[in-house]
């Protein structure tokens, strides 16, 4: 590995170069993917932190509804939570925008914009992405949607309260906080859409000479994916976003039934509009949503793997294939959140169909992962945990969708605990965990130093054991069916009474989550000044190209054009001096 | 080490960067009108009654509207051929053509959006109008960006083809085809809302 | 195009672009006078789609060059193209099929 890392007074060149510009041309509107990577992680980890925060006061009214919150209530305002009790209407902004934070402005961010932007450039040998230019827009535009998302709170009437669905006619007569929902959503797509034009054209043009498609790591073809899922999911709920506000502010009817009355009322719009529109334009781009969360996770799960069993990932073809069809696929199932709207026989067993193929390449994904264990020379390290642990909790979340993609049972599951299980399950102990490790994974090459491995494991486990706590129980919540969003957490029915006693143990759960995260966040300071330092730029011994950088990779990444030789993954290949063969070194001539 | 492919073709792929990059672009934009097309079926035949277009508009100013985007549209492809041809002079007078349909077409809109609004007539009134308003908008708005890029490579962005022909060359190439996609919105526009 | 087109190639794509003015135009005439005919709804779709689409094509094929064009941007065309067909079915498909 050391003939094709630079030489010191290459790197120097390189550095030198950089550090001719001012400190905001380098760390603030920075055209460097890396630098522009770290950005989307701040702001991305900084959002989580927001909408976990929201989920926790949720989960207080959800233990103890109609109890002042401690400490807290004070702050929340007499609008939000009279003498510290939370109101339904600031339950429901809670709940709208906990959802909108997490998903828009936190994971995908997260997983695209941070881990997308910095690793995908030097996994395929390349200097930046296409656009540098067009990168630095798309993190602003980001950042500009994410606060006019966040100051939706101090609308008169709050922030949305709609759900992160925002389905009409309710979202339509809501607060103006809805308002600022709809034109922060704007941002996000524009923000989104800019990101994915330039991370196809990155992968499609840039990749060094000898990496062909089938030479990519595996987290570069699912960002591939997931780049056109973003492209061509997004515009209709951009257009329909825009449709939303013309009703809200010009008073059209695109989403107004007529005859609706409101408070006794009859609404004076013209009608004639179709609220099942709106839900057919939101979904359409929601269910690609939903692989745009899960696919990159599992390109970090596949690095991890390989690296940490060091073998091969098993069924490589597999995986490519089975990320393609799943993102086609995606585009033809959304209606399957809508068979409760009073959907004909036959449109339904469509999106059934379609639904039950999908599942099929999320099981030969996981399949193929399992595989790889066997046969392993296993390191435990943080990043592995997170990786094993997101098998068998991805495949909890992934059964617990087969009941909600069929009809009959959807009758009985849709828009209960039941569903908020299943989509967190994916999502938390899913996706989360593969970014943490990913973060395990990557912290040395962008710091030059590993991240304490006990703290790591205290977070580890505290986070599984705690996330179990939490969306395990939903399950069963679900099954009695207690209905989401409800603000007192299904006091009010008799058919939840039993199933009560739950929420107390759910929300404990989610506060020790809380504590668990602190680990976390002191690791990830501390060890930037006091995390052992790495004695080489490929301390985990990886075989991909973002190792054969210097530490941390240099502006223009590559001080000399890279080569690529053989596939992402080989480890362990017979007869081999070192147990693994990164992609970029020529293999010596047979004697 | 510079971003390759800038301005030549990589060789397997024959693109360079740009282009690939507008036509995914193109691509997304075909999904946003598609939702809106989509949408004015879904209402129309979801309506108990919807009103022809040539109750509601006014045909001979959409036909001549119609007939500016195409010319607009020949005077783009134009542009590019001159540099391709290496003359300056006719790209900037076909380049300004351009710019000065767009700004005719926007004038003739204008007049359109004003008469219905002067005459009481609002996107609220119905959900023909709502669509109306909100599909010839959108791409009225989009008629604007295409205006303001060319109108830039009419003006101060011309520089670039005395320092870097062929890269520039490659950019009208590339605001063309989003001007020509622009075109293209139109003419199934045209007839949808004002014909049928 | 290719970027290696001599300007002698050029004016002879010169020559296919006005022609396809030309028959824009036409077809512009065309589409309006259909109009005329008030038709029913369903052939005055299909009509106007058709004369549409032949519209389109023409400014994608030639004035965006778009049949000269390499593999990649058609098969980001298609795919985009199925999608949209998607959008624009399977919703109306929906519509009509009521349980009510």
């Amino acid at each position: 590995m050391a003939h094709v890392a630079a030489t010191h007074h290459d790197v120097h060149e390189a550095i030198h170069h950089a550090e001719e510009l001012s400190f905001w041309r380098t760390y603030v509107f920075s055209l460097d993917h890396k630098v522009i990577g770290l950005q989307y992680l701040i702001t991305s980890l900084l959002f989580l932190f927001v909408g976990f925060m929201l989920m926790m006061l949720m989960r207080w009214q959800l233990a103890y509804p109609g109890q002042p919150i401690p400490i807290i209530g004070n702050w929340l305002g007499e609008m939000n939570a009279p003498g510290g009790i939370m109101l339904p209407e600031f339950y429901n902004q809670l709940g709208a925008m906990h959802g909108t934070i997490m998903v828009f402005l936190g994971v995908v961010p997260l997983a695209v914009g941070a881990f997308g932007n910095y690793i995908v450039p030097l996994q395929i040998g390349a200097p930046d992405m296409a656009f540098p230019k067009l990168n630095m827009a798309s993190y602003w535009t980001y950042l500009v949607g994410g606060m006019t998302m966040l100051s939706s709170f101090f609308m008169p009437g709050g922030a949305a309260n709609s759900g992160w669905t925002s389905y009409a006619p309710l979202s339509v007569i809501a607060t103006t906080g809805q308002t600022v929902w709809l034109i922060a959503m704007v941002f996000l797509i524009t923000s989104s859409l800019l990101g994915s034009v330039n991370f196809i054209v990155t992968i499609v043009q840039l990749r060094a000479k000898g990496m062909t498609f089938m030479r990519l790591p595996f987290f570069v073809w699912a960002q591939l994916v997931t780049a056109f899922l973003l492209l061509l999911a997004f515009p209709p709920l951009e257009a329909a976003a825009v449709m939303q506000l013309m009703d809200r502010l010009a008073g059209t009817s695109f989403f107004m039934p007529s005859g609706l009355v409101v408070a006794g009322q009859i609404l004076d719009v013209s009608g004639g509009g179709s609220p099942l529109l709106w839900q057919h334009l939101f979904w359409f781009l929601a269910h690609p949503e939903v692989y745009v969360l899960i696919l990159p996770a599992m390109g970090i799960i596949a690095e991890i793997l390989a690296n940490n069993t060091r073998k091969p990932i098993w069924g490589y073809k597999s995986l490519v294939y089975a990320a393609i069809f799943l993102g086609f696929m995606s585009f033809i199932v959304w209606a399957h959140h809508m068979f409760l709207t009073g959907m004909g026989t036959v449109i339904s067993a469509f999106f059934q169909t379609t639904t039950m193929i999908i599942s099929i390449p999320s099981v030969i994904i996981l399949t193929a992962f399992f595989i790889s264990l066997w046969g392993a020379s296993m390191r435990f390290n943080t990043q592995m945990l997170f990786a094993l642990a997101f098998l068998p909790m991805f495949g909890i979340g992934g059964l617990t969708g087969l009941p909600l993609g069929l009809a009959p049972t959807d009758i009985h599951l849709h828009d209960t605990y039941y569903v908020i299980g299943h989509f967190h399950y994916v999502v938390a102990p899913g996706t989360i965990f593969a970014l943490f490790a990913g973060v395990y994974h990557w912290y040395p090459k962008v710091t030059g130093r590993k991240m304490s491995e006990s703290l790591g494991k205290i977070h580890f486990w505290g986070s599984l054991v705690c996330m179990n706590g939490i969306f395990m129980p939903m399950f069963i919540q679900g099954l009695a069916g207690v209905s989401r969003r409800l603000y007192d957490g299904g006091q009010q029915y008799a058919h939840a009474q039993e199933v009560l006693q739950w929420n107390e143990f759910m929300s404990i759960a989610a506060w020790l989550l809380a504590i668990f995260q602190l680990p976390f966040i002191i690791n990830f300071f501390l060890s930037l000044k006091r995390g052992r330092k790495v004695e080489s730029d490929n301390p985990w011994e990886a075989t991909t190209l973002e190792w054969a950088t210097p530490t941390p990779p240099p502006h223009g990444n590559f001080v000399h054009p890279i080569e690529v030789y053989r596939g992402p993954y080989e480890y362990s290949v017979p007869n081999h001096p070192t147990d693994f063969t990164p992609q970029h070194v020529p293999e010596p001539a047979k004697a | 080490m510079q971003i390759p492919y800038t301005v030549h073709a990589r060789p397997d792929t024959g693109l360079f960067n740009a282009k690939l990059g507008v036509w995914l672009f193109l691509a997304s934009e075909v999904m946003l009108f598609g939702a809106l097309f989509s949408s004015y079926v879904l209402l129309r035949t979801g309506a108990p009654s919807w009103p022809h277009g040539f109750e509601m508009l006014n045909i001979p100013l959409a036909t001549l509207n119609t007939v500016v985007l195409i010319t607009s549209s020949i005077t783009m492809v134009m542009a590019w051929a001159s540099l391709k041809m290496h003359d300056f002079a006719k790209y900037k007078r076909y380049i300004g053509a351009t710019v000065g349909l767009g700004f005719f077409f926007l004038i003739i809109k204008a007049f359109e959006y004003g008469a219905k609004f002067s005459a009481g007539t609002y996107p609220s009134e119905s959900t023909f109008l709502a669509i109306y308003f909100t599909l010839t908008g959108l791409h009225g708005l989009h008629v604007v960006g295409g205006m303001i890029v060319n109108g830039y490579f009419w003006g101060p962005g011309s520089k670039m083809w005395h320092t870097e022909p062929e890269r520039f060359t490659n950019r009208i190439e590339v605001a063309g085809l989003y001007w020509h996609f622009v075109d293209l919105v139109w003419i199934f526009l045209f007839p949808v809302l004002y014909l049928l | 195009m290719s970027e290696t087109d001599s300007p002698e190639e050029i004016k002879k794509h010169v020559r296919v672009y006005v022609n396809v003015f030309v028959a824009l135009m036409g077809l512009t005439v065309v589409t309006v006078a259909i109009s005329y005919l008030h038709l029913s709804v369903v052939p005055a779709v299909i009509l106007a789609l058709i004369v549409a689409t032949i519209k389109g094509s023409l400014v994608a094929s030639y004035f965006m060059h778009l049949i000269n064009e390499k593999k990649l941007i058609f098969a980001t065309l298609i795919l985009t193209g199925i999608f949209f067909a998607a959008l624009m079915s399977l919703p109306l498909i929906f519509q009509n099929d009521k349980f009510y």
